[in-house]
């Protein structure tokens, strides 16, 4: 797949929708395509993040560590972001995450990450977006559990 | 040193000089013989002088007694001679001349080999004797010379006596015989008219050395201005770090200007005076003859001296200016050389030097057992300041001493007193039975260990630098052939006549019993053990991966690393990685190398190969415009100059992305924005050539799986690989040293060990490719046993000038190793690990410590709680000892560790 394709496919990631095609250029040239194969992890819980992924093409499970072992809390595909926690707050990988099929993804450099950021400001937002979303997703799932939990006490 | 030049050249070459003097008497004869014969052949043989008729014959080659008449009253014939008729006479004496131009042309010949071999003899004797000296000066007089200086002394300021010394007596006897004799002649013909000349000539020998005194004073200034110049330069490149971080170097511009401007006004006054003395000497030269004309000639006219005498006396002074202005030269040149010899001779004429006794290498050793016992330890420096007072403890020479203190505390001082390094003022060392302080050189050197904080490494490789604490003597001569051995035994007997160390510096040198080992191998061995005690294999261990081997010298290494090409890709292929390396293949274009790595298909061997230089490469633009590549490579010149000059222009200059990404520096963008503006309008053909040489070297640099432009279809692929073949073809013809192509069964002598493994390019892009890969060749290679292989390549690395191809905490490392491989009964340590991190220092003291079996070690220590690990303490306070004990024991109850302890 060549630059053109590259920036074809992002093009169609809604995070980087609004951006202008010279500068998708600049970041799909810029940014280094990685291929994984199924069970490769592209990062590991707990190890230092230097690089953030969207995944252009294919499937991967995402792992947190338990005591019984890995457990599946989500499944991220095509257009996914992920990683970005760990080189925006520096904390070690919160979760695994591991290729189920062929995956293609754009690693994107702690560095390389920053000066987009820097330079866009679109993208920030964007990027904001999809943070919010997710903290969305999971205040409602914790709402869930700390129903179901309340319901489990009662019963018990 | 002798301080008179010349009584230094007589005593060491009064024989040759006497030779050189007799061979010159000897030729004299034959020389005025062949001033007289050119007369003899026209006067006699052509013109026939003495013969009758053309049948007449006269005697050649007629000899008499010199001095026969004088002695027996009548001449006595010793040969009757030859009778010849007038042409033989003539061929005769014409062979006679030619005879005569052979035998002078030797006799020059072989004199002038004669005085430049004494010349050189006597100047490598005195460069040896210098360079002796220069290694038995005490430390501390070290400290004060230049580098740069001194290296000037012995090799520039010297030169000139070499030249001098061949003509040091032979010219002085010659010339002033030839003036002597002329001046004699002319006394003859008339006393008066001699002294005349006599009197002009004293006042030529008198004045002008006179006039020539301010020159050499001035010679005297060029010299020591010219030293301190080079001394700067030394200094400007020892600098250069902190020349440039202050941006001082239009200061050092100044100043070297200034010191320039002072040579040029010395020079120029020199050249003036110089001239001058010349015009002088050339006016008195010329004014005799004024006088013998004038005088002389109005004499003659009165009646009171006859013109013939006058005439002669003129023919007489002809062959006087000559040999006088030669000698009055010859006296400058003397003057000038001993003033070289004088300034260098002082330089080196410090009484502070080792006696020779104490670097005897026969000396005999003794093995430093029992206990270590210094008392009332003294040192103070030149200024009279106490760097150590009064310091005494004792330690048995198994144990471990750390020695603590902050930076006026005297700890270093200690260490260097106690390597012997520095003689103390007061106080002894004693080793068992043995004064430290008197041991020579020889026996300290070998027993004792010392690393500084800022230990030097020669450029040479890490194992000769490893080695280096192991050569003392020579100790089994080398092999060697008829040739070499008569070679060799001509430069020993040499050596010798000279006063040189007569050692052979090809022997094996290595005590490998020092070492504790019985031969090169296990020495091997042992440096590998070494080298992982201080924490350094790794490192060394990648060197060898990144070095190169001579196949042809260690040719089952070779093999074994082509056995490991092999065993790599089954391992790869095994573990299902065989897809993370693209391996060379003649016959495909890999997307993971250049284009220009593609095209050439090898390792340049000739910097014109380089990826860089290809575009200027006339054979490699030959063959591209014979496969018809050359305007397809320009259009995908232009093609990446296009996407550059697009992604890259709303970033500012200076934006880390050029250098990352870019295949075009911002400085560069706008005058590629125009090229690409102008390839737009004319078409790429049109350009001019420098505009196509600009674009054609862009994607020589173009990787297609990384930069992914997709520049390289199939059929450009077809057409590049067979330019690839034809460039082979062609490099093979017109320069097969230049490329080392790449053969998948053959060992490629220019490339990187790691290249000849992989024998491929890692894929781009692929998860953990790099790593995964990495691992791999490090098992393939422990597989078969070729680890250490690898790391003995490693150590051929060459560390650079200062060892500065390697980071300081690595130069630390092997310095350390240094001492360790001789197995010294003690190793001292001042300061070693004050580069190095402290999880490198912690783990390297720990090892060096558990691993030290007998070996004692004193450490000075940079921090005090490194302390905690050795055997017994020693707090330092301005060079006192301020307490001393065991670790925990001083922490809980002494006074000065624990405040160390809290400053640290």
């Amino acid at each position: 797949m060549g630059l053109e394709q590259e920036v074809e496919v992002l093009r169609r990631i809604p995070l980087f929708a609004n951006i202008e095609p010279a500068r998708l250029k600049l970041m799909a040239f810029a940014s280094q395509r990685m291929t994984f194969k199924p069970n490769q992890a592209l990062c590991r819980e707990g190890e230092a993040g230097d690089a953030a992924y969207i995944i252009v093409e294919g499937t991967a499970d995402i792992l947190k560590d338990t005591e019984d072992g890995p457990v599946k809390v989500a499944q991220v595909g095509r257009n996914a972001i992920i990683g970005e926690i760990a080189i925006l707050i520096d904390v070690p990988r919160t979760a695994s995450v591991v290729a189920t099929e062929e995956l293609t993804a754009l690693k994107i450099t702690k560095d390389l990450f920053y000066r987009l950021i820097a330079d866009f400001p679109e993208m920030g937002v964007e990027i904001m977006r999809v943070l919010a979303r997710r903290l969305e997703e999971t205040t409602a799932k914790l709402g869930e559990v700390e129903d179901r939990l309340r319901r489990a006490e009662r019963g018990g | 040193m002798e301080s008179n030049l010349f009584r230094y050249i007589w005593r060491h070459s009064k024989r040759d000089q006497l030779a050189i003097l007799l061979l010159v008497v000897v030729s004299l004869p034959f020389y005025f013989m062949s001033l007289h014969l050119p007369k003899q052949i026209v006067n006699q043989g052509i013109q026939g002088q003495g013969f009758e008729s053309i049948t007449d014959t006269q005697p050649f080659a007629r000899m008499y007694l010199p001095f026969g008449s004088e002695l027996f009253g009548e001449p006595l014939l010793l040969f009757e001679g030859f009778s010849l008729q007038q042409p033989g006479f003539l061929l005769a004496l014409s062979f006679t001349f030619l005879a005569l131009v052979c035998i002078n042309g030797g006799f020059k010949f072989v004199i002038n080999t004669a005085k430049g071999r004494l010349g050189e003899r006597m100047l490598r004797r005195l460069r040896y004797e210098l360079t002796d000296r220069l290694l038995r000066f005490r430390l501390r007089s070290l400290r004060r010379m230049k580098s740069a200086e001194v290296a000037t002394m012995v090799k520039d300021e010297v030169e000139p006596l070499g030249g001098f010394i061949g003509d040091a007596f032979v010219t002085p006897a010659f010339l002033g015989g030839q003036a002597i004799t002329a001046m004699a002649f002319i006394m003859v013909q008339s006393i008066w008219l001699g002294l005349v000349a006599a009197a002009i000539l004293a006042v030529q020998a008198i004045l002008i050395p006179k006039l020539r005194v301010p020159i050499l004073r001035l010679g005297k200034q060029r010299q020591i201005t010219a030293r301190q110049l080079a001394g700067r330069i030394g200094e400007v490149i020892d600098g250069a770090t902190e020349v440039h971080a202050h941006d001082a170097s239009n200061w050092e511009r100044t100043e070297l200007t200034s010191r320039l401007g002072r040579i040029f006004e010395i020079r120029f006054e020199i050249y003036r005076r110089k001239f001058f003395v010349k015009f002088l000497n050339n006016f008195l030269g010329q004014f005799t003859p004024f006088i013998f004309y004038a005088v002389g000639g109005l004499l003659a006219i009165y009646g009171q001296l006859d013109i013939g005498a006058l005439v002669a006396v003129i023919a007489a002074y002809k062959d006087l200016p000559g040999p006088v202005r030669e000698l009055l030269n010859w006296e400058q040149t003397r003057n000038d050389v001993q003033i070289k010899y004088d300034q260098v001779i002082e330089q080196f004429q410090q009484t502070d030097v080792l006696p020779p006794n104490h670097q005897d290498p026969h000396a005999e050793i003794p093995t430093l057992k029992g206990t270590l016992t210094v008392s009332g330890l003294s040192l103070t420096d030149e200024n009279n300041n106490r760097l150590l007072d009064q310091v005494a403890f004792e330690m048995p020479l198994s144990g471990s001493l750390a020695v603590v203190g902050d930076a006026t505390s005297g700890k270093d001082h200690l260490t260097q007193v106690l390597a012997g390094l520095t003689p103390p003022s007061g106080g002894s060392v004693r080793a068992g039975e043995q004064d430290l302080t008197r041991l020579p050189e020889a026996a300290l050197g070998r027993r004792l260990g010392y690393v500084g904080p800022d230990a030097y490494l020669f450029p040479l490789s890490v194992r000769d630098n490893l080695i280096y604490g192991l050569k003392h003597r020579p100790l089994a001569p080398p092999e060697r052939d008829d040739d070499a051995r008569r070679l060799h035994a001509w430069h020993t007997a040499e050596a010798r006549r000279t006063g040189n160390i007569d050692y052979d510096p090809e022997a094996d040198w290595i005590d490998y019993e020092a070492a504790g080992v019985e031969g090169p191998d296990e020495l091997e061995a042992r440096l590998i053990e070494v080298l992982h005690l201080v924490d350094l294999d790794r490192d060394i261990y990648r060197f060898g991966l990144g070095g190169t081997l001579d196949p042809e010298a260690r040719p089952e290494v070779a093999r074994n690393i082509l056995e490991a090409r092999g065993r790599l890709a089954e391992h790869l292929a095994k573990q299902g990685h065989d897809d993370l390396v693209v391996r060379f293949d003649r016959d495909a274009y890999n997307p993971n190398a250049s284009l220009a790595e593609n095209l050439l298909f090898g390792t340049p061997r000739k910097p014109e190969y380089a990826p860089e230089a290809l575009p200027d490469n006339r054979l490699v633009l030959d063959v591209l415009r014979e496969a018809e590549l050359e305007e397809a490579i320009l259009a995908k010149g232009l093609s990446i100059a296009q996407t550059m000059v697009e992604i890259f222009a709303d970033l500012p200059p200076g934006h880390p992305f050029f250098d990352q990404f870019s295949f075009i520096s911002a400085d560069d963008l706008p005058e590629f924005r125009q090229l690409v503006q102008r390839a737009g309008k004319s078409g790429p053909a049109a350009l001019p050539e420098a505009d196509r040489k600009r674009l054609l070297a862009l994607p020589f640099r173009y990787i297609e799986a990384r930069h992914r432009l997709d520049l390289i279809d199939e059929g450009f692929a077809a057409r590049l690989l067979d330019a690839r073949r034809a460039l082979h073809q062609r490099v093979e013809a017109e320069d097969p040293e230049a490329v080392a192509f790449y053969e998948a069964r053959e060992y490629n002598a220019a490339a990187s060990l790691m290249d000849n493994v992989l024998f491929g390019r890692v894929v781009y892009g692929r998860a953990e490719a790099e790593e995964t890969i990495q691992a791999a060749i490090a098992e393939t290679l422990e597989d078969l046993g070729l680890h250490d292989t690898v790391v003995g390549i490693g150590m051929d690395f060459n560390v650079g000038v200062a060892g500065k191809m390697l980071s300081a905490s690595q130069r630390q490392k092997v310095a350390i190793a240094r001492a360790v491989v001789k197995r010294p009964d003690l190793l001292i340590l001042n300061e070693a690990t004050a580069v190095m991190d402290g999880a490198t220092r912690a783990q390297l003291l720990d090892r060096l410590l558990q691993q030290r079996g007998e070996t004692g070690i004193v450490w000075a220590l940079e921090r005090a709680r490194l302390a905690e690990r050795f055997d017994r303490v020693l707090v330092l306070q301005n060079g006192r000892l301020a307490e001393q004990g065991g670790f925990a024991e001083l922490k809980d109850g002494g006074k000065a560790l624990p405040e160390l302890l809290a400053a640290d």
